[in-house]
């Protein structure tokens, strides 16, 4: 069964189609990335699967379970960590945690879980601190915990590292992949896309609404046909290309040659040769293969277009 | 499956959040209530009597009694939802599977609960001037039900349309004080111009205050069975209100 299917979600506010006719499947435990500039839909979406926006078109369902008809039981198959930093300011730490809990269902019997979270997610020290006091990335943390006070199978993270220091980010980021390798399936989106290319396994590009890619990562990646070459110049050389490089040119600083070139067209030994038959000396030479911040500009700018 | 336990962690947090602060949610209107019965008991003869056999101060404790329990309930649930939406931490709950019905009954439920509080904050404070027996507990407990209820489900909708602190305090300042102050808490309506003696009859606030001093003191100025059917509708009306807004998602489930 899948963990999340999306068919046909649109929704309007107003004149402004924050989503058109979205849809999507998400396999159970997959590791799953959903990017897209501001604005492009993407809290939107999660905002509907949790129940916390109504689609104006289209249905969405959690493990099955239609987030509108059985809502009850999709919200339990569900954790939601918020892009905004929500808290509670009345209570403490461990008392929101239970309070969340008990929203579920959960009584006394899942206090060892809470605990576990509570080391997991490195909140002993701050368990009887009221919300206000914590800083950020504590909040962050504890909006983590809450997600998970029910031992969700699908856990979906709305920027989980926004405005999170590197190390908070590598501690959260093992902690969410030892989530998934325990089953269950993550969904997360992120502005940074580095993060997702190296966590993720299938990527899915939402703008201004519409869904415009979405691919397991190797393929996105490899649906990007352009590599660079880069070549350190000798101080002596002087660049005269014949026509067929010189349209393969790129602005570059002094002193360096920056090449465009097709992954398949394009043969890195003939261009080599090419350069050499011209007198072009070099002294360093490196090949920047892309990276999903290519295929994301490229994608997103072609939507633009479009 | 109804979640009753979710509903019952969420009718507790209602009730631990007024009580972490429980200064300022109890206390202060049972000195406002004291307030109140001193300055009237020094300035207006407490032998005058108001109805058959009922000197001004012992007149004067139902309704000061039903008053703040009204305004309590309202200022329970609308400040509490209200933080929760400004917060955004409200979406905590709406995360949580909890029905709509459910989360009415949570915060409506807590609301009765400070109005009840307050309630008997105030009738104990009130014995130093004037004991107030309680004649007909059961249909007092009605009352006080219906009182609390309506004005938590008021409260409730307050703090779902408001979109600023301003708002919810407007409906407190222009609608909740002024009927309260004219629904016959202070004077007997009787004493009133007829204009508005007739006006008084289409307030609720009067039926709840006229029947809960019937219930504390046996004498009344329209029957008690009419202040209890009017409490009731006007119970039903109000949560009516706000569970269609609930269910609507109205400003909570954009
Ligand atoms: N409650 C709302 N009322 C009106 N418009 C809204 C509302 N919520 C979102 N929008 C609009 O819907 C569009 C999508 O917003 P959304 O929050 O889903 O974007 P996002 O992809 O999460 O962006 P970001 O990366 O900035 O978080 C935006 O244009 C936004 O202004
Ligand atoms: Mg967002």
């Amino acid at each position: 069964m899948d963990a999340v299917s999306i068919d046909g979600l649109s929704k309007d506010y107003g004149s402004l189609k924050a989503l058109s006719e979205v849809s999507l499947t998400i396999a159970e435990g997959a590791f799953f990335a959903l990017l897209g500039p501001n604005g492009a839909g993407k809290s939107t979406l999660i905002n509907i699967l949790a129940g916390l926006t109504r689609a104006t078109s289209g249905r969405a369902a959690v493990l099955g379970c239609d987030v509108r008809r059985q809502w009850r039981k999709a919200r339990h198959q569900l954790g939601v960590v918020p892009q905004e930093l929500a808290y509670d300011p009345f209570f403490t730490v461990r008392e929101m945690l239970t309070l969340q809990s008990g929203y579920f269902g959960l009584g006394k019997e899942n206090r060892p879980w809470l605990n576990e979270l509570i080391v997991a997610l490195d909140l002993e020290d701050k368990i009887d601190t009221t919300m206000n006091h914590l800083s950020g990335g504590m909040k962050r943390r504890v909006l983590v915990a809450q997600a998970l006070v029910h031992r969700p199978p699908v856990v979906i993270l709305d920027e989980p590292t926004a405005g999170v220091d590197v190390a908070l980010r590598a501690q959260l980021w093992s902690f969410i992949r030892g989530l998934n390798a325990k089953g269950h399936t993550i969904i997360l989106t992120t502005h940074y896309l580095e993060e997702a290319e190296s966590m993720c396994e299938k990527i899915a590009i939402l703008d201004r609404g519409r869904l415009v890619a979405l691919a397991p990562k190797d393929e996105l990646l490899s649906r990007y046909s352009w590599r660079q070459l880069r070549l350190q110049l000798m101080p002596e050389s002087t660049v005269v290309l014949p026509d067929v490089l010189e349209a393969k040119r790129q602005a570059a600083p002094q002193g360096e040659l920056l090449l465009r070139l097709h992954r398949e067209h394009d043969h890195i030994g003939e261009v080599l040769a090419a350069l050499e038959q011209t007198g072009v000396k070099f002294s360093d030479l490196r090949i920047h293969e892309p990276g999903l911040t290519e295929v994301y500009t490229e994608v997103t700018e072609a939507n633009n277009h479009a | 499956m109804p979640n009753f336990y979710g509903l019952y962690i969420l009718f507790a947090r209602e009730v631990w959040r007024f009580l972490k602060v429980s200064i300022q949610t109890i206390l202060t209107p049972v000195i406002t209530v004291l307030l109140y019965l001193l300055i009237f008991s020094s300035v207006i003869s407490s032998s005058r009597e108001m109805l058959p056999g009922v000197n001004y101060l012992t007149f004067l404790v139902p309704g000061l009694m039903v008053m703040a329990m009204l305004q309590n309930a309202f200022a329970n649930s609308s400040s509490s939802l209200f933080q929760a939406r400004m917060n955004g931490n409200v979406i905590f709950i709406l995360l949580a599977p909890i029905s709509d019905f459910e989360f009415y009954l949570a915060f409506v439920g807590a609301a009765v609960a400070r109005g009840l509080l307050v309630g008997i904050g105030v009738w104990l404070a009130s014995c130093y001037f004037a004991v107030v027996p309680l004649s007909h507990p059961l249909f007092a407990l009605l009352l006080v039900f219906f009182c609390c209820g309506s004005l938590g489900a008021l409260g409730l909708v307050s703090a779902i349309i408001a979109d600023k602190w301003d708002h919810i305090s407007a409906f407190q300042n222009f609608v909740i004080v002024p009927f309260s102050f004219l629904s016959g808490v202070f004077f007997s309506i009787s004493d009133l111009p007829t204009f508005w003696q007739r006006a008084s009859h289409f307030n609720p606030f009067f039926y709840l205050v006229d029947g809960f001093r019937f219930t504390c003191l046996g004498v009344s100025e329209v029957s008690v069975l009419t202040s209890i059917c009017v409490g009731a509708v006007f119970f039903v009306l109000s949560s009516f209100w706000a569970l269609c807004l609930l269910r609507r998602g109205y400003n909570l489930r954009s």
